[in-house]
């Protein structure tokens, strides 16, 4: 219990995926009227830590941890714009909106995230089809650069570094605050229709049919079914309830539990996986439901098992996600290869997303589908795996979400993204990451 | 309606707090140095539902006189202090305090006489008015004296004790007098300390200084599980602590 500085530094893991154990410097920016703190080393803004990879690191600099740059500016009630500092967290935004009848445009799978975070990642929700990414509610925000400088960014103004600046992985110097335009709700429930399909064509069949109704879709996907059940799944499709809905409903009881410790690695393989699909795929016996659902249970499930990162025990967890154009042969390639390998876990994603483009250079979500998951960290085998994969995404001109990224190629990553050499000219020469340096390893930054 | 006053409220401990409270609509006084720091605050809290909220920028460290000091914030506010909350203060280097004698009187003013200083006054007044809540944050570190930070730690044991003898002189006057012994909290005053599992958010301490208010609490460790840890270090024989690097 000393409260000495000269303790040795602590190797630890600062990202979701627990992979990376480095040591790493860091300084807090809790204030936007101050300057960028003095060092010698580089920077890059650290908001709550939910990247996966090394996208959120920067071992050879210091993180500019921004959770105490976390205050509300302004609300306009008539409009719904919300200004607020960029380490407040989508929680707080949604503990301040939702009571008032507003909601966020596009939100990702958990609350935890800073709004800057969000922002840098240009992160994307269950209702990308009809909306987009963030980047495309994002109607302002402040950008503080090495020099001191400060550049008020918009779809009008600097267009340039509004562009560079969403999806830049923090790499464009430090968002102070930014203005996000929320939608209106009538209350914080949403009717939640599930359905349980049996293969990939009734997935294609049910993501059609739901685009023209349905705000919210996504599907739960049992990742180790092969043959005529390959693809099957819950497919989810929800819309917030509208005005009929006039009694009021309790809120959910805020029970968090923790996962308090890593779990035994063995915990999670083939076939304890197997069983929990199965399981889950059987766990609802009608064929559809619908449920009148409060918010919190529909869009941040895993929200309330708080450190869930740990169930993959100490060696860490992969994601792999990525996109690839509409193309129902490709996305059975992809499913098929990851069911083969028997490496896949329990939660699995995928979900179609719509052709609004996002205004981000670097943006992740693009026409076609996307498909997400988990994969403890069993070494050479799965990384295997992901070269395979990478070759089927790259043949197809998809793309991997940086985000979730611990592991892509320099050049993997230069084919997924065209307009990188637009990118490079509003990196802030004072700002660089892990995940930087190592997908585009020819700029060496301090 | 209820007016609460919070000294340091700049500090992030204090800033979850006041968040807290302006969601219960209370009226907040603001006491810190920085006028833009307390800019940003209030516009926070106003958002977060404050009835209103009032800045008034001053260095904790140097009041010249405690009875017209709070006479000026009695007169910003309509009624009564209802609560208060001191939570200023300096996390300074033991080393560079150990060689300073200047260095160590001018943490201890800022860490337990200025306390005293404002802690005299409102009790004075809210034991006339028979009404109040004073809260003071002290710390674990002012539970036993130790190498690594014996200055923070005996100002903020003045500060503990004094609460305790305020407790005892104020309860038939109906003041509640709140001590709060944080832990490790991970703020900007905490910054180049390497984090544990031990260390809490501030916005965890918040919830536990408002519960504390709520159940008419005396003393409190937060998170609570402190209270063990300093029951142990408070129970170890001088003879074999005195040897303890801690």
């Amino acid at each position: 219990m000393t409260h000495s500085s000269t303790q040795p530094t602590q190797y630890k893991t600062y990202s979701w995926g627990r992979l990376i154990r480095i040591q790493q410097k860091h300084c807090h920016y809790s204030w936007r009227h101050n300057p960028l703190p003095k060092t010698d080393t580089s920077l890059l803004p650290y908001g709550l830590g939910r990247s996966y990879g090394d996208s959120c690191l920067n071992e050879q600099g210091h993180l500019l941890l921004s959770r105490t740059l976390n205050k509300l500016i302004a609300f306009d009630h008539q409009s719904g714009r919300l200004r607020c500092e960029a380490g407040v967290s989508l929680q707080t935004i949604l503990r301040f909106a939702v009571p008032q009848g507003w909601f966020l445009p596009v939100t990702p799978g958990t609350q935890f995230v800073t709004l800057g975070g969000a922002i840098a990642n240009d992160v994307h929700g269950k209702n990308h089809q009809v909306a987009g990414t963030l980047g495309n509610h994002i109607t302002a925000f402040e950008l503080l650069r090495s020099d001191g400088s400060r550049l008020m960014c918009s779809p009008t103004q600097n267009q340039p570094w509004y562009a560079a600046t969403i999806a830049g992985l923090g790499l464009t110097g430090l968002i102070t605050w930014a203005e996000i335009q929320l939608i209106r709700i009538h209350n914080p429930y949403l009717w939640v229709e599930t359905i349980r399909y049996s293969d990939l064509e009734q997935f294609l069949a049910l993501s059609e049919d739901s685009q023209a109704h349905y705000d919210y879709t996504v599907a739960w996907v049992d990742c180790l079914a092969k043959g005529r059940r390959l693809g099957r799944g819950h497919f989810i499709r929800a819309n917030f309830a509208g005005p009929e809905l006039n009694h009021t409903l309790p809120s959910p009881k805020a029970r968090n539990k923790i996962i308090p410790c890593n779990a035994p690695n063995l915990l999670l393989n083939t076939w304890t996986v197997k069983c929990f699909n199965q399981l889950y795929y059987y766990k609802q016996l009608a064929q559809s439901q619908i449920q009148l659902t409060h918010y919190e249970p529909f869009f941040y499930p895993l929200d309330s098992l708080l450190h869930w990162n740990k169930v993959y025990g100490n060696r860490g967890f992969y994601q792999y996600q990525c996109v690839i154009p509409k193309d129902k042969a490709l996305l059975a390639e992809i499913i098929k290869t990851i069911a083969a390998s028997g490496l896949g876990s329990f939660l699995t994603v995928l979900k179609e997303f719509g052709t609004q483009p996002s205004p981000g250079l670097l943006s992740f979500p693009r026409a076609g589908y996307t498909y997400a998951l988990d994969f403890p960290n069993t070494g050479p085998e799965v990384l295997n795996l992901f070269e395979r994969l990478d070759r089927l995404v790259i043949e197809a001109k998809g793309a991997l979400y940086p985000a979730k990224d611990a592991r892509m190629p320099a050049q993997a990553f230069a084919e997924f993204n065209p307009n990188l050499e637009q990118f490079i000219p509003f990196i802030d020469p004072q700002f660089s990451s892990n995940f930087w340096r190592r997908v585009y390893p020819n700029t060496t930054s301090t | 309606m209820t007016n609460v006053v919070i000294f340091g409220a700049s500090s992030a401990i204090a800033q979850a707090s006041a968040r807290l409270l302006a969601q219960r609509g209370y009226t907040l006084l603001l006491v810190a140095r920085d006028s833009h720091k307390l800019e940003a605050i209030a516009a926070d809290l106003n958002l977060h539902g404050a009835k209103d909220v009032i800045c008034v920028q001053q260095d904790l460290a140097h009041i010249e006189n405690y009875d017209s000091f709070i006479q000026t914030l009695n007169d910003k506010l309509t009624g009564n202090i209802d609560i208060t909350l001191l939570a200023h203060g300096t996390l300074d280097d033991q080393a560079k305090l150990q060689q300073s004698c200047s260095k160590t009187f001018e943490s201890l003013h800022l860490n337990a006489l200025s306390y005293i200083g404002l802690l005299t006054v409102l009790a004075n007044q809210m034991e006339t008015k028979r009404a109040g809540t004073l809260i003071a944050i002290s710390s674990v570190a002012g539970d036993r004296g130790r190498q690594s930070n014996y200055v923070y730690g005996s100002a903020k044991g003045l500060v503990s004790l004094f609460c305790q003898g305020l407790r005892n002189r104020l309860d038939k006057a109906g003041v509640q007098v709140i001590t709060i012994k944080p832990g490790f909290v991970d703020t900007p005053m905490t910054a180049a300390f390497p984090k544990g599992a031990l260390w809490a958010q501030p916005e965890t301490i918040a919830q536990g200084i408002i519960k504390a208010l709520d159940k008419k609490r005396n003393t409190v460790y937060l998170p609570s599980f402190w209270r063990l840890i300093m029951f142990v270090i408070t129970h170890i024989p001088e003879k074999i602590f005195k040897k303890l690097s801690l």
